[in-house]
């Protein structure tokens, strides 16, 4: 049986003009040859920082951005192929939660008919009597009252907010969900109770997840594998139990050594790690993290390594992984 | 954050909420009488004509303000308080109908030009620009050489003059969301443009053209009156305030309140469309928080 | 001679013919050199602790009420004059979020030097030539180069360093630094961090460092002060608040926290939100929340008392205890 989510090879660069006449100045390629497949039922965590595409691929996977190349099949169904109509079809089947609960929403829409209109995009032919039911049995489900639902969102905390944009992404049952950094803008309490509804939906829905953040600590909890990525490119692939002990690539070491802990026994060991994210115009030949490696040798320049897999069923691309 | 907000008070439906805003808003609660009075009197104008306004007399030529007479006569005798009544109908239509022709096309245009971007951005924007930088006068006296002089000129050049703040102000409202969150994720629900463009960045967008279309049909009237006053507009007997105004030129020294009134009555009427438009600006923003 | 002492410290404010008092009862003690961790959800007061110990609450149209002594200075009963003399040269604020501290239209060197100008008289070489000395310390590449340049050319973690100069160039007694990690990516925020703890406890400057990120505070402050709802209800030393957590907060902040090698369903979620400052609960804050709440907890704000050396605690569980 074939996995429930298959991407290969996604690849996009933008191109970006400037000047007097607006020529083209650069291109930017944003997400370079990335691969990767999800089980059903399975949580999958996509961390890196910023720049290095995580949320162009949550759009190029939902076809919200077109692809330069590749494909995305859904339960068997490349939705790359698909016509414009079809595809609005298979969008019930694959949603996405937000990352800014402050903008998510329409401001002049009551959740209430904010949760509607899924329903009225994709024509469903329901009663207006089993919508109302169907909305409301979300709105428990994501800890939401009924009072709350007749609220617009400027009334909401952020909290709230992010549950209305979850509750919006369970209007058509779909069984495909990409969340991109849906707590990044939470406080770490309200963060935490978000966390806790996921884990329940998951378990009620059986949902497949994509969660994509820039907090390793979060993904490593919430999330079955991690998917690590660097300038566009994935560097490695590893289950989430054994990130903190057996990272495979540099960048994910760094991305470790980079938390500040909340034990103070190791205090005073406030990480250090060399250099900024380079820009992503004109990348350098060879490995995209070469030019901040601690290990880095002549090849690592000149080859930009491809992805192999690990003794654990994860994947690395680099000349010299660790362990 | 406030959640306590919601269970604060039950919603009231939208135009009630704006309508008890209203009269908060001291400037905008007189703004709005002098306007419902300008509608009054546009409606009922041939009811409060104390004489007709065409009626001729020439006995009483320029006669000052008397009893009979409140606001005097002008150079043929007419009852100039039943003018500029009759007038007020003539404003009401031009300011109404010429902003309402801007308002459509300009959103028309602007939507489509934000919306779309690239090379149809640029094609229109430019057109807007030009359109812009030339004067009304010079569009109306090309409607009436192609037309003839009259109302019809007058409210089709003002229309076409001035719909280019309006295509801006929406386009630039649609430009800066078209980015935002919530559009992406109507998208990514299947959402056709169509649905997109009228369901959320229209509404989202059309307030300050509301704000700029009440303020414009202050200006439109005025420039109703400018182009009357140069003869282009409405024709005698019609008692366009800007006619009467021109009329009364020649007689500045002998009957002034021939050109007085007719230029209060519209200073007035401007003035009433001005702050009423100012006070919608507060009223109209769905994030304020002053309900009662 | 103490270095800072706040006591009793509040800031009123009339809003529609009501009183709020966004921060009430806030008390605490610093030392020269030491690194003091302020530590808040949003709403909890402590960027507002900090604007109303630099005198700033009253520009916005706040009263201050309390005690604020620095070097034994009353700062609360200074006029405004000699308060900005004091601001930017003894005591340097360095705000939220870089991108707007920094004018667009102005060279970020500029902006630093102006800075320098405002306390101290040099000449316009000699102040060129601390700047340029700040920023090689500061670990800036090119320093002369960054000097002439703009802040839209500069990435996030340059600004943040150039933000940190200009706090920093007129060799302050107090640093206090605002969030000033939370818009940057998590590697840069490890060296950010790392910088500021070289640069001020190594040169004997006191730093008071507010920001929600416990792990951050774990690492790098001596004592930390916790915030709820504009009260503080915890204050002690890093080892004996972390690993000995006193106040229901604390102790369910703690355990919101997600960390590599944690086991999955185990994060632990605050019920309920944090109150607005209109709706603030009778009596302790938190006692809606709270486990442990007592009919008490309800009639009676807990005072903030000392129960050990160097930690003090505002919870009726701990009255009760001293009898």
């Amino acid at each position: 049986m074939g996995k429930f989510v298959e991407i290969k090879d996604l690849s996009v660069s933008f191109k970006v003009s400037g000047g007097l006449f607006l020529r083209t100045i650069g291109t930017i390629q944003a997400v370079n040859n990335v691969s990767f497949s999800i089980d059903k039922g399975e949580i999958l965590g996509v961390v890196g920082e910023s720049g290095c595409g995580k949320s162009t691929l949550a759009r190029l996977i939902l076809r919200l951005i077109e692809s330069n190349s590749g494909s995305v099949t859904i339960d068997g169904t490349d939705i790359f192929k698909m016509s414009k109509k079809e595809m609005r079809q298979q969008r019930r089947h694959m949603q996405m939660v937000f990352q800014d609960p402050y903008s998510a929403m329409d401001p002049r829409y009551t959740i209430f008919r904010s949760l509607v209109e899924p329903f009225k995009i994709q024509n469903v032919p329901l009663p207006k009597a089993e919508k109302r039911k169907k909305i409301d049995e979300i709105l428990e489900l994501v800890g939401l009252s009924t009072e709350q639902g007749f609220a617009y969102p400027h009334e909401l905390s952020g909290g709230q907010k992010q549950r209305a944009d979850i509750a919006r992404a369970l209007v058509l049952s779909p069984q495909f969900i990409i969340l991109d950094e849906p707590t990044a803008a939470l406080d770490v309490s309200v963060q935490a109770q978000i966390i806790k509804l996921l884990e329940g939906l998951r378990e009620r829905l059986n949902l497949t997840f994509l969660f994509i953040s820039h907090d390793l600590s979060l993904v490593s909890y919430f999330c079955d594998r991690v998917i690590v990525m660097y300038l566009g490119r994935i560097v490695e692939i590893i289950s989430a139990d054994l990130i903190g002990n057996t990272p495979y690539h540099p960048y994910t070491k760094t991305l470790i050594d980079s938390i500040f802990m909340t034990t103070p026994g190791k205090r005073n060991q406030i990480p250090v790690v060399e250099g900024e994210v380079p820009s992503p115009f004109n990348l350098p030949a060879g490995c995209v993290f070469a030019s901040r490696c601690h290990y880095v040798k002549s090849i690592c320049r000149e080859q930009n390594p491809a992805l192999e897999k690990t003794v654990e069923n994860g994947q690395v691309a680099c000349h010299f992984p660790l362990n | 954050m406030d959640e306590n907000n919601v269970s604060e008070h039950k919603h009231k439906p939208p135009w009630l909420v704006i309508l008890k805003r209203l009269f908060t808003n001291k400037m905008g609660v007189i703004g709005t009488i002098l306007i419902l009075c300008l509608i009054l009197v546009a409606i009922f104008g041939p009811l409060l004509e104390p004489y007709s306004y065409k009626e001729q007399n020439i006995e009483i030529m320029n006669q000052p303000p008397s009893s009979g007479h409140l606001l005097g006569t002008d150079d043929f005798g007419r009852d100039v308080l039943s003018r500029i009544i009759r007038g007020a109908r003539i404003s009401f239509v031009v300011g109404v109908l010429s902003v309402a022709i801007s308002v459509l096309i300009g959103v028309v245009i602007g939507s489509i030009a934000g919306f779309y971007g690239g090379v149809i951005d640029l094609i229109l924007t430019t057109i807007a620009d030009l359109t812009w930088s030339m004067p009304a006068i010079l569009i109306a006296l090309l409607f009436v050489a192609i037309i003839g002089a009259g109302l019809e000129s007058v409210v089709l050049a003002i229309g076409l003059s001035y719909w280019a703040q309006y295509a801006r102000l929406i386009r630039g409202q649609i430009l800066s969301l078209k980015s935002a969150v919530f559009i992406e994720a109507t998208k990514s629900m299947g959402a056709s443009d169509f649905v997109i463009l009228f369901k959320h960045l229209l509404p989202n967008s059309i307030s300050p053209v509301i704000v700029a279309a009440t303020i414009g049909i202050g200006n439109a009237i005025v420039l109703e009156a400018t182009l009357g006053f140069l003869g282009m507009g409405a024709q005698p007997p019609s008692p366009s305030w800007g006619a009467m105004m021109s009329n009364g030129t020649a007689y500045l020294f002998i009957s002034p309140w021939m050109i007085i009134f007719p230029g209060l009555a519209m200073m007035i009427t401007v003035l009433g469309f001005n702050l009423f438009g100012d006070s919608l600006i507060d009223i109209m923003d769905v994030k304020n928080k002053e309900y009662l | 001679m103490s270095f800072l002492k706040v006591s009793d410290l509040e800031v009123e404010f009339r809003v529609d013919k009501n009183t709020v008092k966004p921060i009430e009862k806030v008390s605490f003690e610093m030392n020269e050199g030491e690194v003091l961790g302020m530590v808040g959800e949003t709403g909890s007061g402590k960027s507002l602790t900090a604007h109303a110990i630099m005198g700033l609450s009253s520009l916005v149209g706040g009263k201050i009420r309390g005690s604020v002594k620095f070097e034994e200075r009353e700062l609360l009963s200074l006029a405004e004059k000699e308060m900005q003399s004091i601001r930017g040269s003894q005591i340097a604020l360095i705000p939220q979020n870089p991108m707007t501290s920094l004018d667009p239209v102005y060279r970020v060197g500029d902006q630093i030097v102006e800075g320098l100008y405002k306390h101290v008289k040099i000449s316009k070489r000699k102040a060129k030539l601390q700047v340029l000395d700040l920023m090689e310390k500061l670990r800036i590449p090119k320093p002369d180069r960054v000097f002439q340049q703009y802040p839209h050319q500069l990435s996030g973690g340059l600004k943040q360093r150039i933000v940190i100069a200009m706090g920093l160039c007129t060799n302050p007694r107090l640093l206090i630094a605002d969030e000033p990690t939370t818009a940057l990516d998590v590697t840069v925020q490890a060296q950010i961090m790392r910088l500021f703890k070289e640069m001020t406890v190594d040169k004997g400057i006191g730093l008071f460092l507010i920001t929600h990120d416990l792990g951050v505070i774990a690492q790098v402050c001596d004592k930390v002060a916790v915030m709820y709802a504009g009260n503080m209800v915890e204050f002690g030393k890093i080892e004996t608040l972390f690993n000995t957590p006193r106040h229901p907060y604390t102790k369910a902040l703690l355990e919101c926290i997600p960390y590599i090698g944690m086991k999955k369903g185990t994060l632990n979620a605050i019920s309920g939100s944090v109150p607005s400052t209109a709706t603030y609960p009778s009596g302790c804050r938190y006692h809606p929340r709270c486990p442990h709440s007592e009919p008490q907890c309800e009639n009676e704000m807990p005072p903030f008392i000392n129960i050990e050396e160097d930690t003090q605690v505002a919870c009726h569980l701990y009255q009760e205890k001293k009898g």
